[in-house]
């Protein structure tokens, strides 16, 4: 995302300015960023560290304190533990589920959009408008469109002959449902990226291309889909990690159930933190969670050092 | 014209009517769930379970009835204050700090960069079990502080600043400096003047995210009287019952501000997340 910015030496744009310049500026600097170094240190490289901490020892929500130290005991724990286990794979079912729809469905209305010439802003507003909703509201209307005997997706399918699950209350349907939801919810940044990016393709590679006979299939494949290399590994990293990240609707929905089938990471994380009181437990089940964010994040990076050099 | 060319244009414009065809079938399909909730909530309580879609007479009943039932007033005064002051938050101190790194010279200025970037990495879901103890320990639980503060050192939005700034050109400032003008004063009177997409970009960004934030919030706002509006929608949820009409009519007030913020605003929301780096 800003890797432009991270790669090339701070400096650089500086060379060659008058030397008047070269002045050293630490206090001003300082002053600057204090606010922000500041909260940034309290509130989030501390409380990363405190929790690392925390991973090591019994800590408790209701005592003060650290409590007695642990060792790796919370980490083996939760890796020999079948719920640590199960919320993983719910969260990682979860992000299968969403990430390739989110993907080719943004890309696909996008690529249709951009072939519009009138309304764009309908579309934009159809597909956009709900990833403003609150995660509140859209469970609110999800849990109606699909309550049983009533709901209108049931209605809507009963009138073509086709008998509806329990959508929420079936634990195999219950995850799929939640990614439905999540899909209508979300696509629209995606939507949004894409957009954007097929904005940024110069109009004559089209016209060269359609000269020498290309047909549209021939140019989407040829032209657009490689042009937009870079925004498909943006959206799909984000995609991945806001996927990983899923709580809400889960939370709201299903409260992880039925039978504990849609319980997410995050929310085995609430479970063990606040019901069960087990913080230094949580924060080692945080610990392992942001090991695989950092993981997917180290994998998006490898990926977009290689499209920069290929560019 | 030759009869061809004229026939590939027609191809041309019919795939084109197909396209947008399909493009507005999905997009009513994406539109139909907003639209049976507006729906409902302006049907009587008993007649939510008919699913006919005409409303032969709208009523604000169910409007009424949650704006007199629940605390959604309250509800809306915290998440406004608290997404309002997050926002602010941000876009001051992450706008101060990007300027030092864009524009000043100063030792570990690369420290300072990468331990910024490092943030990013850094979700601010897997602070929830730390944070709870820090609040705890601060006596702040159950106050907008809680919710606010760690939202405001937010590290993307620095570096949103900073390649625009980045981007502006230097000499806009030369004549400042020659005239002996602070650092401050470049930055209030210059800069950030010239940085008005940024700040829109920043600004509404973390006040949507602020707005609709759940988890962090359900956890420290317990109190019903500064509850924020997706944590006292997911309290008050279950209470009520089969009345889908109030259901839907407080889901509709809770999403009210964030549409009319989207309306007001849609050509910087779009670009904002088009242009604001996240492209990279």
């Amino acid at each position: 995302m800003t890797t432009e910015t991270a790669v090339r030496p701070p400096d650089a744009a500086e060379s060659g300015a008058p030397p008047e310049r070269h002045r050293w500026t630490g206090l001003p600097a300082l002053g600057f960023l204090a606010p922000f170094m500041i909260l940034y240190l309290a509130f989030i490289i501390g409380p990363t560290l405190y929790g690392l901490v925390m991973s090591f020892f019994d800590t408790s929500l209701v005592k003060p304190g650290l409590s007695g130290f642990a060792g790796f005991g919370n980490y083996t724990e939760a890796l020999q533990s079948s719920d640590f286990w199960s919320s993983l794979w719910h969260t990682l079912w979860f992000t299968i589920l969403t990430t390739p729809p989110l993907i080719i469905l943004a890309f696909a209305f996008a690529l249709l959009a951009d072939r519009a010439r009138y309304g764009r802003w309908f579309f934009r507003l159809a597909f956009f408008a709900p990833f403003i909703l609150p995660s509140a509201v859209v469970a609110l209307i999800w849990i109606f469109l699909y309550t049983p005997g009533l709901g209108l997706i049931e209605t809507a399918l009963a009138k073509v002959s086709i008998t509806s699950p329990n959508w929420l209350g079936d634990p195999v349907w219950a995850m799929p449902s939640l990614a439905m939801t999540t899909i209508w919810w979300t696509l629209g940044f995606n939507f949004v990226l894409y957009l954007a990016g097929l904005q940024e393709i110069p109009r004559e590679l089209y016209e060269a291309s359609s000269i020498d006979g290309a047909s549209v299939w021939q140019q989407i494949r040829k032209i657009t889909i490689p042009m937009l290399g870079r925004t498909t590994t943006l959206v799909a990293v984000l995609q991945v990690i806001a996927s990983l990240k899923v709580f809400d609707q889960m939370y709201i929905m299903t409260s992880g159930g039925p039978n504990f089938a849609t319980r997410s990471i995050l929310e085995y994380v609430y479970d063990q933190g606040f019901t069960n009181f087990r913080v230094g437990y949580a924060a080692a089940v945080s610990m392992l969670f942001f090991l695989v964010v950092l993981a997917v994040s180290a994998v998006w990076f490898a990926l977009v050092r290689r499209q920069e050099k290929e560019v | 014209m030759t009869d061809l060319a004229q026939r590939a244009e027609f191809r041309v414009k019919l795939f084109n009517r197909i396209c947008i065809g399909v493009l507005i079938a999905f997009a009513l399909l994406w539109i139909v769930p907003l639209a049976w909730a507006l729906d409902t909530a302006l049907k009587p309580n008993a007649e939510t379970t008919k699913t006919t879609w005409a409303i032969a007479d709208p009523t604000l009943d169910a409007f009424s009835r949650v704006l007199r039932d629940t605390d959604i007033l309250t509800w809306f005064g915290s998440s406004l204050f608290i997404a309002t002051l997050s926002a602010a938050g941000t876009v001051l101190v992450a706008s101060l700090a990007a300027y030092a790194l864009s524009r000043m010279r100063f030792r570990y200025r690369n420290v300072v960069f990468w331990l910024v970037l490092a943030g990013i990495m850094i979700p601010g879901q897997v602070l929830i079990v730390p944070w709870f103890r820090q609040f705890d320990a601060l006596g702040l639980l159950n106050t907008w502080w809680a919710v606010s503060l760690p939202q405001i050192p937010t590290a993307i939005a620095v570096f949103i600043f900073k390649q625009f700034f980045d981007g502006l050109p230097r000499e806009l400032e030369e004549v400042a400096r020659m005239d002996g003008a602070s650092y401050l004063r470049i930055y209030r009177r210059i800069i950030m003047p010239l940085a008005r997409p940024a700040v829109a970009a920043v600004a509404i960004f973390t006040f949507v995210q602020s707005w609709n934030d759940l988890l962090w919030p359900l956890l420290v706002l317990s109190n019903p009287d500064i509850m924020t509006i997706p944590v006292g929608l997911a309290t008050v949820q279950g209470s009520f019952g089969i009345r889908y009409a109030d259901t839907m009519a407080s889901a509709i007030l809770g999403a009210i501000p964030l549409v009319a913020v989207f309306l007001l605003f849609q050509r910087n929301i779009v670009e904002g997340i088009a242009g604001s780096g996240l492209k990279g």
